[in-house]
């Protein structure tokens, strides 16, 4: 079919790939190929990422034309707009169109691109359900948001965040539905992905993470979207943007070899010789690209290959930034750690900061950056020319002006400050003062901040003050802390971290991690758990626990033995059972092969050896018998431990069992700082022990003593006296105080006996025996956390979603039966 | 011929900063990991210390900490961190289209 001496490329796609692989072509050898396009949508190579200012109203179509039709003219190139190419004849060298069109090709290059994927839910075919791909996607939106109302974007990706971004300016009001629990997730960690969800929602969006479209409903058209939790949103357009799927249709059924997309080598030839395919269509060595900077790469390998000087494509590192006015967001290379790794974390909570970069073997490999993105192509070029950092490490994070400057030692640069500099912006420390201060005798970190408060508040300028503490102290400087910082992570100690939280407000540990400056991405296993229940204990019924930062025994609700099964302590309220609780665990024991039953020291039944994908059904059979969890696995209440009291005992002086199961009714499920033990003895002879419990009641003629602060563990600590009271209610209200005094004052895994130790029995006292008014306070304050904390974990757990998450296997693999063929 | 991968689940039904466990009949059970950075990684069931299992322990960074004793282990490499010795064996796994794709043999030279 060569109809001149020149041969002929057809190329299929008139999109960026298709054009871009032609320019770059005629670049090198303009002669060499006669040239003809073929594209499916009826207009000229337009720019498609540009489609996000389109929507937002920062572009019309003329400003995102690459190609207008004096281009293709100009070149001599033969545009055939709206003529989808509907098959691929190899033994011919021809392609088909949908109008029944032949032509003949010498070379193919393949650029369909590819198409969004379209979740495969009820409703997804409804008028007002749009993807976000290309101009006639553009232009349904604007139809519907011209008329306002409100639109539900599905995908918190990029292009889903820019979608809902330009619905948003366009006046509708948008709901982002993701179903994993960080936003581009792909691109950001949880920290930055954190950020950028405070910030869209501070603009009017509203933000679901984690949440998963069970269908789109409505009548004729759409009305809305239901999640499968049961959540409906209300909305006129429903945007899919969760991602896209390369389009290898034709490739396919041609016969050439598609994995996920159409398999390229190098010079981006396919499985047939005389057919080439560039862009989101293709597979790389296992790689498929949907950003544009792979495929401009692809484009010039595959026209250096074309004109015979073949260079070779070798696969692409990406960066990704989010084309949202105002949020700056990049990210680049492989951030999600590793073999090796280390991170280099700068949070600058004031400015909405936070930077982390990932290296490895002194070489960035990984970059995310919210906040502050100057540096972003800086670090993205020492990451693609993986150029040693090693020189300039101590001052990378602060960005190439710092750290290519003359400057490039931290601490030099701190000693040239002028006085007058600020140091501290929280407090308005300057160094001058922060110097005087160190010099007068502020020798550590505590003591400036304590002295003249710089790095007192948010931390950000903790580096800056040990430097000036180096400087000023010379080789007397050795880092010496007199507060115990919480954990590696962080400069400050609990209560300090305790204290912000209640006064900015903070609601989620990515929040506290941002504001307090913590370096690392997520913390670890010491302040995790701290944080979770800190957050547990200032917001009642308004944060949500996060199972992921508990111990296992609390995530699993029973306590982790040696050989990694678990052992089930039912409640029984003061001690007390009945036949059927006796009968039901007698059962469960049976049927689950628990292989031990033991009597625990606080009175208590223990079930060794139940397999952690037993523990739901050990539950619900348990709890048909009307029994909870008694959390003998929880830094919480555990038992309460009762004498039998007046009611039988012949020296007993008060009701100890009644009020025992009273105080447990009471003041279960409460999460505390460390275990808490209880105890009521009907008299001073004690047989219930109570004067190593954390809270105790001892019964005396007259009324109630109440003891508190002990302790029978490794160090054995007795009980002081708190006071006498006269009525079980007020027993009753000053366990509620003295409890919840505890859980906002003490560290986490603090016990009551080092606690009391710590801050004195007199100020204790002072706090809720002299203070009546702080007593009641207190004690609201409890009896308003207990309304959200006594639901039983095992009824919940029994039935609810967790159960598969948490206790079964993802999978099973029976290597028999993949041997047959099956798998498993 | 069996794939050399094995696809055990979608990504997103392993919580995140958590794990879900893969028994394997007559070897030993994996654990597979989801670290807040959304990386997959698999190690077999069991630290190094004690045999306690990790799947069970608090994931941080691309840490888990074993809940038995507190052991730090690279997810990566399945090394103990700080100043404990020892080494879990980890297994190839991949991620392709949210499926967690696990190497079939280096499951079953574990097992029996």
């Amino acid at each position: 079919m060569k109809t001149s001496g020149r041969e002929h490329l057809v190329v299929i796609g008139n999109g960026m790939a298709g054009c871009r692989a032609v320019e770059e072509i005629l670049a090198r050898d303009a002669a060499r190929y006669r040239i003809t396009i073929i594209g499916a949508e009826p207009r000229v190579n337009y720019n498609r990422i540009m489609l996000s200012p389109l929507l937002a109203g920062e572009k019309h179509f003329d400003d995102i034309v690459i190609n207008p039709m004096g281009w293709y003219e100009d070149n001599g190139i033969d545009l055939l707009s709206g003529d989808p190419v509907e098959a691929i004849e190899r033994d011919t060298r021809t392609v088909i169109t949908r109008t029944g069109r032949r032509i003949g090709y010498d070379r193919l290059l393949i650029a369909t691109g590819s198409d969004p994927f379209i979740i495969p839910v009820p409703g997804k075919d409804l008028p007002g359900v749009v993807s976000f791909r290309d101009i006639d996607d553009v232009d349904a939106m604007l139809r519907a948001a011209a008329s306002g109302g409100d639109a539900v974007v599905i995908g918190g990706g990029l292009l889903g965040l820019e979608a809902a971004h330009g619905l948003s300016l366009r006046g509708m009001t948008v709901t982002v539905i993701h179903l994993m629990e960080t936003l581009m997730e792909r691109q950001l960690d949880e920290a930055a992905g954190w950020l950028l969800k405070s910030a869209l929602e501070a603009r009017g969006q509203m933000i679901l993470t984690g949440a998963d479209t069970a269908e789109i409903y409505g009548e004729g058209k759409v009305e809305g979207v239901r999640l499968k939790d049961g959540r409906e949103i209300p909305a006129s357009l429903v945007v899919m943007a969760v991602g896209i799927r390369p389009n290898v249709a034709l490739a396919r059924n041609a016969g050439i070899e598609v994995g996920r997309g159409i398999k390229v080598d190098d010079h981006m030839a396919t499985s047939d010789p005389a057919v080439l395919a560039v862009g989101e269509c293709v597979e790389h060595d296992g790689n498929v690209y949907g950003l544009v900077a792979p495929l401009w790469e692809m484009c010039r390998a595959l026209a250096d290959g074309l004109t015979a000087r073949p260079t070779g494509y070798r696969g692409s590192i990406t960066s990704t930034k989010l084309k949202v006015a105002g949020l700056d967001v990049f990210s680049a290379g492989d951030f999600s750690g590793g073999g090796g790794t280390e991170d280099i974390v700068l949070r600058d909570a004031a400015r909405g900061v936070y930077k982390r970069l990932v290296l490895k073997d002194e070489r960035i490999v990984g970059a995310v950056l919210y906040g502050d993105t100057s540096d972003g192509n800086w670090y993205f070029d020492l990451l693609k020319k993986a150029d040693s950092i090693a020189e300039i490490r101590d001052a990378l994070i602060f960005g190439q002006a710092f750290a290519q400057g003359d400057r490039a030692d931290p601490s030099a640069a701190v000693a040239v400050l002028p006085d007058d500099t600020e140091i501290c912006g929280c407090n308005g420390v300057s160094k001058g003062k922060v110097v005087a201060s160190i010099e007068s005798g502020a020798e550590t970190l505590d003591a400036v901040r304590a002295t003249c408060k710089a790095s007192a508040s948010c931390g950000s300028c903790t580096g800056l003050v040990e430097t000036l503490l180096a400087l000023t102290l010379g080789d007397d400087y050795s880092g010496e802390r007199t507060t115990k910082t919480m954990c590696k992570c962080i400069s400050f100690g609990h209560d300090d971290v305790r204290r912000e939280i209640s006064v900015q407000a903070m609601k989620s540990i990515p929040e506290i991690m941002q504001k307090l400056h913590w370096s690392t991405p997520d913390g670890c296993a010491s302040c995790r758990p701290a944080l979770n229940y800190y957050l547990l204990c200032a917001w009642p019924g308004e944060y949500s626990d996060d199972q992921q930062s508990r111990f296992v025994n609390e995530r699993m609700h029973a306590n982790i033995q040696k050989d990694g099964t678990y052992s089930v302590v039912p409640r029984m309220w003061g001690g007390l059972t009945t036949p059927q609780e006796l009968r039901a665990i007698a059962d469960v024991v049976e049927k689950y092969n628990a292989p031990m039953v033991k009597v625990t020291g606080g009175q208590r039944l223990d079930i060794f050896g139940i397999r952690k994908e037993d523990l739901p059904a050990v539950w619900a059979d348990l709890g048909a018998a009307g029994m909870v969890s008694g959390h003998a696995y929880g830094k919480a209440l555990r038992t309460v431990k009762t004498c039998v009291g007046s009611e039988w005992c012949r020296f007993g002086t008060q009701d100890s069992t009644g009020l025992g199961v009273k105080l447990e009714r009471g003041f279960w499920g409460s999460w505390m700082p460390h275990k808490f033990k209880m105890a009521v003895s009907g008299c001073p002879r004690n047989c219930a022990e109570a004067t190593i419990k954390d809270f105790g009641v001892v019964c005396v003629e007259s009324g109630y003593e109440l003891h508190v602060g002990g302790n029978g563990g490794i160090k054995v600590r007795a009980t002081d006296l708190l006071v006498k009271v006269e009525t079980e209610a007020e027993a009753i209200h000053y366990a509620a105080a003295f409890v919840q005094l505890y859980r906002e004052d003490a560290r986490y895994l603090e016990r009551t006996a080092p606690w009391i130790e710590r801050k004195g029995i007199d100020w204790l006292k002072a706090q809720i025996v002299d203070d009546a008014e702080n007593r009641d306070t207190l004690a609201a304050r409890f009896w308003h956390s207990q309304q959200y904390m006594q639901d039983d974990p095992w009824a919940e757990r029994a039935s609810g979603c967790a159960r598969d998450l948490l206790h079964r296997p993802l999978a099973e693999v029976r290597p028999i039966r993949i041997m047959e063929g099956a798998d498993a | 011929m069996t794939p050399e991968w094995l696809d055990i689940g979608a990504a997103v039904d392993i919580p995140l900063r958590g794990a879900r466990t893969v028994p394997v009949e007559g070897g030993e059970e994996i654990a597979v990991f989801r670290t807040g950075s959304n990386r997959i990684y698999a190690l077999v069931n069991r630290c190094p210390h004690k045999k306690g299992p990790l799947s069970q322990g608090i994931v941080h960074g691309d840490s888990v900490a074993c809940p038995l004793h507190n052991w730090v282990i690279s997810l990566a490499t399945g090394e103990a961190t700080g100043a404990d010795v020892g080494c879990t064996p980890t297994i190839p796994v991949q991620v392709i289209s949210g499926r967690v794709l696990i190497c079939r043999s280096s499951m079953l030279e574990r097992a029996a």
